[in-house]
Formats: C-alpha cells, structure tokens, sequence
C-alpha cells in the first residue's frame, strides 16, 4: 500500500494534484497549509499505482508517495 | 515534503517565492530529478538571469551563480571556460533569453559552447507584473500591450537551430517526464543544448494570454494543443557533426604545438 | 603604514652630473647596467627571480603584467586604444595555459570575466571609453557580490565615440560613480609603462584582498608610449593578504561550498535580504567600510620635491609626466638627456621641451604629489601633505572632475584647476606659466622671443 504525505509547511493550494492523479486519489478538504489555502486530503491510497505524477507536478515538492512493503507469503 | 526534493533544495529558503500553480516548480523537480538521475551533482553549477524562472536554481544546493538580466549566458561561458571539465546549466526566462539577452544567446549558439539552458517560456513578464514578451502571441493583452500585441513572436527553437545548436527541445510543464529527459540529454550533450520549456504563469497570465485562469486547466490547454498541433514539441535537433567550443580550441592549439592545460 | 613615497632628490642642483632621470624611476645602479632584452625573441615565459630589462608598449606592459599576476582568464572585445593588450593576450593567454575569448560585446566580456573568477581563474578584460560604459551593470554585480577581478579602461576623448585616437582623463568620475547604486571602488592610474606594468600587478593584489572589482585607470598616452622597463620578478605573491569580505560567500565553485552568488543585496549563504531595511542598510555600509576602513593600506601616493614646496601639483595619469618636467625645470634638474639631443635642432623644437641650463622658473618651489590610487580619494593623506603649501595646481585632462574632490577636501589653500580638453597634455611651460600668473610673479623674458 501507498503511504502519500502532502507537507502542508510546502503546499501552496494550486489544486494541480487534483487534476494529473489518473485514481483521483487527491481530495478537496477543508485542511489549511501555511499559505493559507486549502490542502488536498489522501482519499484512498490503497488505489495508487506509483505512477509518480503527483510527485513530478507538485510545483511545491510537497508530496512524498512511498510504497509500503507488502508482507512476504511465506508458502 | 518530498524526499528527493528535500535533498536538493535549500529548506531554509522556503517558501518559494513562485506563486501556487506556478510552472517554475514543476520544473525545477524536472531538473531534481535528471540531475539526480546523471548523479552529476558534485560536478554542476548553475548560472540564471533575472526573472521568475531565474529562480528556479536559487533554491537548489549547488553552486549558483543568479546574475544580471540577460547576462546568464556569459557569465556561464566564463564559469564553463575556467573549469572545462565541469557541467554548466542555465535556467533562463523568455525575456531574459529573447529580448535583453538576444545577442548572447545567437553567439552560445553560434560558439556551440557546452552549457545545457533551460528557457522558460510562459509567453510574459512575470516577475515585473505581466507585461509583453518577445514570445507573446500575436494580438494578446498584456499590461504593455493593452490593445493587443502586434508583434510576431519569436520563435527561441527556430533561432537556435538556425544559430548551430546541437541539441534542440521544446516541451511543456504538462509534460514532465519528456522535459526530465530532455533536460538529461542537453546534459549529456557536448555542446551547446537548448530546452525550451513552455510554462505557465496563473496570476500575471491568465485568461487574457492562455484562455484559462487556473493552472490545472492551462496544463490541459497545453496537452490539447500538443495533441491538435497548434504548438510542435519534441526533440528538433540532437547534432553530433559540430563540434563542442571547447573542443574545437583545444584541438586549435594542439597541432600548432601548444598543450591545453 | 605609510604608502607615501618620498622621492625627493633635493641633492641635485644644477652643478651636479648627468644623472639618467627616467620619470617616476627610484634611483638603483643595479638596473644602470643589465642587458636589453628583445621581446620579439622571447618564446616562452620563464618564470625568473632576476630582474630583467626591456622595451614595451604601455599596454603591452599591461598584458605581461596580468599574466605576471597569475590572471588566467581574459576575455575582452576590441577597441581603440586598447586593443593592443587583447591582441597579445590573445596569443599569450593560452600560451601560459590560460583561456582567453573574444566575447560579442563589452557586456558579455565584464559578465565573462565574473564567471571565470568564480570558476577559481583570475580574470581581466580591458577596454576604452564607450565599453567601460557598457561594463557598468556587470561591475555592480562584480562589487556586490565581491568578485576580485581587473577592469583596464585606456581612456579616449569622450562622451560617445569622441576622439577615439586621442588620450583624455573624461573618465575619472565615471570610474568612482559609473554604476548605478552605493558603493566604492578602488582605482589605479598609471603615469609610465613602468607603472601600466606595477600596477596591473598590484589591480589584481588589491582586487584579492579587498574582494573587489579594480579599475586601471589608463589613457591613450600611457598604453601607446614605450618605455624601457624593469621587471622585478616573473613570480606571482605566494602569501598573499587574507581576503576581506562584506559578509557574501567566498567559496569558489566546484569546491563543495554550494556558494549561491547573488546580485540581490544577501547574507551570507546568498539568500536576499532587499527587503529588509535594516540588513540591507547594514550590508551597504560594511561593503563600504570593506574598503574606507583600509583606505591606509591602499593609498598609494609619489611625491617629488614637495619637502620644503610653496606650491603643489598634484596630478594622476599621464598627467604627470609634463608635471615632473615641469617640477624638474623649476628645480634646474639637469636632464641632458632630453637637452643635447636637441641642441641642433633647438630652433625646430616646439614649446614645451624642457630647457634646463638656465630656467625663468628657477625661484619657483614647486612640488608634484603624483595620485597613484585615485580612488578611494586619499582625503587625509592630501590633507597632511599640502598642509604647508600656498597654492595648489590640478592639471587635467578633462573639465576639472578630479580638481573638485581635491577643492572639498583640502580647504586652507587655494586650489587652481587647469582643465585641458581636446587630447593634448599640457606641456610643462603651460603648467609653470600658469603658476607663475597665479603666484603673481611675472616671468623674465626669455631669450628665444
């Protein structure tokens, strides 16, 4: 599973994530960044496919996607 | 924040002074992200002009050298002369490239010195409020040209594949995976490379120049206008028959007896 | 520390020998009997401890001094009457394992230079009147963000593209003041191929110490003229000064420093401060303070005869030649030299050759401070030196610029600026003339009228 973190130290509340995300993954949220606009929320990490786009068009850097290692079958 | 941004950037400088939306920093991460790939870190500085893209490597822990308006060209041809052997990038703007620093930039063309420049062309003056450009399009309103512009843009890519430069590229900030790519080919390039990124700037832009307000939809506008072809993207020129300045005046002195040092 | 030079030979009188007075030359027999050397035959730059002995062009001397100096990168454009020193490093440069380009312009060249400096080479370009005027915006950049490197600017008649093959001073304040903005600047002026030699050494010692853009104040007279000259040594300083700085980064590229070089007024990791009215005041004054605080160090006057002088001339540049002569003619210098060259031809020569035998301005005590450093002006250091002198004379060749810094500073004694415009130095006759008229005394009649 996906862990996706927005800084909210970084995010500017250009909504761009919520447009290049093919899952929609990026909601609208009532949460304040330090810009003072309104962040994204995280709406359902388990769909993300590591394609890395919010990663490269988040101007801000404020994205971080890192992929959780899954337990290992042992069978 | 992201960790490959964190490890480049200097996060005592943030917040970026770009404006939420802003093309710079989907460039900028572009840049991250082909440097980091070449693992040239330790062997590259950076050289801008004046503008909001000359921002763009402010913010990065590398050597960085933010000059006069214009000037970013030269100021890179004696860094790149004093120390051959190092990779010297340039972050300029389309003002800064097309207008106040047209002349330099015909003559790195010409030299086909090896610089890797990264031009971003959001069609305005950002930085100074929004006014016309070289790269402005026909009949656009901006703040100098209120009943429309009446200039026909120049084309930056024209121009330096017409001057001898031996790697040519335009793409866009809605094509950030092409952009890294190019941006890491211009570096592997020996010779003078020339990226043009067409970018967006939400505040100063706006309606009246791309049509759209917010930055998502200027994305898209530019991923439609690539799919109609009403812009042409894409790699114009990857040259290896000129040879690099540097490499030209070594050999020069060469057979005349003399030893480069 | 006194950078006062003393040269006052007050032992000579007009009974005493032939003595080979070369202008500006301290007196050493060593240097009386070396060997010529023939630039055409040198090949390579040896570099030697021994002095050597030869005949060069102002600008030539300009050109071997920089590289002397350790300077490794030129970049230049050309353009009369400087054009000589571009032309021979252009074949020298890389010679010494240096780079050198001819950039598209003056702009690029002065941007050229800047970078190059930060890429760890020392770095020069030179230039006459209208690029000078061109250079300003990057020599801004250059003093703020206290990058060491040599500007040469020969000076022409002026404004525009004026008298392109005729000397002028026009450019002393545009010198101090040609970039927009607050700051200081330091500023050579050679007066002898000899000098145009010392001092480009000494731009590029100055312009590392106080991490500085330095100007050579040159003209047309001075990098045009050849003169024999001694070189000391070929060797660049080992221990050098420490580097003073404002408070910007130092760190050369490509050493791990991650130096960010910013034209905006910064701190020191680079980061802008503009905004802020107090750091941005307090950075202005420290770049200041850089170099007024050490405003001993860098002066750099000559004086000659001015122990027990009534009357002063002080003068910089090529200006100086005609008022040592000058000097030299009151005084009764014998200078046989110029003297039985030109007994044949008396009639023919023109006014100003210096007739020593018997002189109208023997009563005359007349002195010469030589301003080596113009700027940053030497305000005290003129203060103490004029203090016991009656008048003061300013020969220049431009509308009486520098005449005025001299009228602010010095206020007890009268001050008399002599402009010049048009391209020709005034001649020592002229300068004497001028103080006799203004002292009061009328001149005997000479026996030539």
């Amino acid at each position: 599973m996906a862990q996706i973190t927005i800084d909210k130290s970084c995010c500017k509340g250009c909504d761009i994530c919520y447009a290049v995300c093919p899952k929609k993954i990026f909601v609208r949220s009532k949460n304040r960044n330090h810009y003072g606009t309104n962040m994204p929320d995280v709406r359902e990490p388990m769909e993300c496919t590591y394609c890395g786009m919010c990663q490269r068009m988040c101007p801000d850097g404020a994205i971080q996607v890192t992929r959780e290692e899954e337990p290992v079958n042992e069978n | 924040m992201n960790s490959l941004y964190q490890s480049y950037i200097r996060t005592e400088a943030l917040p970026s002074l770009f404006c939420p939306g802003c093309g710079n920093g989907i460039i900028q991460m572009a840049a991250i992200r082909a440097i980091d790939g070449l693992g040239v870190r330790e062997n590259l500085a950076c050289v801008s002009g004046i503008g909001c893209s000359s921002w763009i490597p402010c913010y990065l822990n590398l050597d960085v050298m933010h000059t006069i308006h214009g000037r970013a060209l030269a100021f890179a041809t004696g860094l790149k002369m004093a120390q051959p052997d190092k990779k010297v990038m340039v972050f300029t703007g389309d003002g800064d490239c097309l207008a106040i620093g047209g002349n330099h930039f015909l003559h790195a063309c010409a030299r086909n010195i090896d610089l890797t420049v990264v031009m971003v062309n959001n069609y305005i003056y950002g930085m100074t409020g929004g006014q016309k450009s070289p790269a402005t399009p026909m009949d656009a309103v901006t703040k100098t040209s209120p009943y429309g512009a009446t200039d026909y843009p120049i084309d930056g890519c024209q121009l330096a594949l017409t001057m001898g430069a031996t790697y040519v590229a335009r793409w866009t900030t809605a094509h950030p995976v092409q952009l890294e790519k190019a941006i890491w080919e211009g570096l592997e390039n020996k010779g003078f490379s020339y990226i043009e990124v067409l970018s967006q700037c939400p505040v100063q832009g706006g309606k009246n120049l791309y049509g759209e307000k917010e930055p998502a939809a200027i994305l898209k506008k530019y991923r439609e206008m690539a799919k109609e072809g009403e812009i042409t993207l894409g790699r114009f020129a990857q040259n290896n028959q000129r040879k690099e300045y540097l490499e030209r005046v070594e050999q020069c002195l060469a057979t005349q007896g003399w030893e480069e040092s | 520390m006194s950078n006062i030079v003393y040269n006052d030979i007050i032992h000579l009188t007009k009974e005493s020998k032939l003595i080979e007075l070369h202008p500006f030359e301290i007196l050493d027999e060593r240097k009386q009997s070396m060997d010529f050397i023939n630039l055409a035959e040198e090949k390579e730059e040896i570099p030697r401890k021994e002095p050597v002995k030869m005949v060069l062009q102002g600008n030539e001397a300009c050109a071997k001094g920089a590289i002397h100096a350790g300077c490794r990168f030129f970049a230049g454009y050309p353009i009369t009457p400087s054009t000589e020193i571009i032309e021979l490093l252009a074949k020298e440069m890389q010679q010494v394992g240096g780079a050198f380009i001819q950039m598209e312009d003056e702009i690029a060249s002065a941007c050229a230079i800047i970078g190059a400096r930060w890429g760890g080479k020392k770095a020069m370009t030179a230039t006459s009147g209208p690029g000078f005027t061109l250079m300003q915006e990057a020599l801004g950049y250059g003093v703020v963000t206290e990058t060491p490197i040599v500007i040469v600017n020969i000076q022409r008649g002026g404004p525009s593209t004026g008298q392109p093959t005729m000397s002028s001073q026009h450019d002393i304040y545009q010198a101090r003041y040609g970039s927009h903005g607050d700051y200081q600047i330091i500023v050579l002026a050679p007066s002898s191929v000899q000098e145009m030699y010392d001092f480009t050494r000494k731009a590029f010692v100055l312009s590392e110490r106080y991490r500085t853009p330095v100007i050579l104040l040159g003209d047309e007279v001075v990098g045009h003229m050849r003169e024999k000259i001694v070189i000391e040594d070929t060797q660049v300083d080992e221990n050098p000064l420490k580097p003073l700085s404002a408070g910007s980064p130092t760190t050369d590229f490509f050493q791990g420093g991650n130096s960010l070089v910013e034209g905006q007024l910064h701190d020191e990791e680079g980061h802008r401060i503009g905004h802020l009215p107090q750091k941005s005041g307090e950075f202005l004054n420290k770049l200041d303070e850089k170099i007024l605080r050490n405003i001993d160090e860098i002066t750099h006057i000559n004086t000659y005869f001015m122990e027990d002088a009534e009357v002063a001339i002080v003068a910089y540049g090529s200006v100086a030649r005609p008022a040592l002569n000058a000097i030299k003619m009151a005084r009764g210098v014998k200078d046989d030299r110029i003297s039985t060259k030109f007994k044949i031809v008396k009639d023919v020569i023109t006014k100003g050759v210096p007739q020593t035998l018997q002189t109208d301005y023997s009563h005359l005590k007349v002195g010469l401070i030589k301003i080596n450093t113009v700027w940053p002006f030497p305000e005290e250091a003129l203060k103490r030196l004029t203090e016991k002198v009656d008048l003061i004379l300013v020969p220049e060749m431009n509308v009486g610029k520098y005449c005025r810094e001299i009228q602010r500073v010095v206020r007890k004694v009268k001050v008399v600026s002599m402009p010049k415009s048009g391209g020709e130095l005034p001649s020592p006759r002229e300068l004497l003339d001028r103080i006799i008229s203004e002292v009061g005394v009328k001149p005997e009649v000479r026996e030539d009228e």
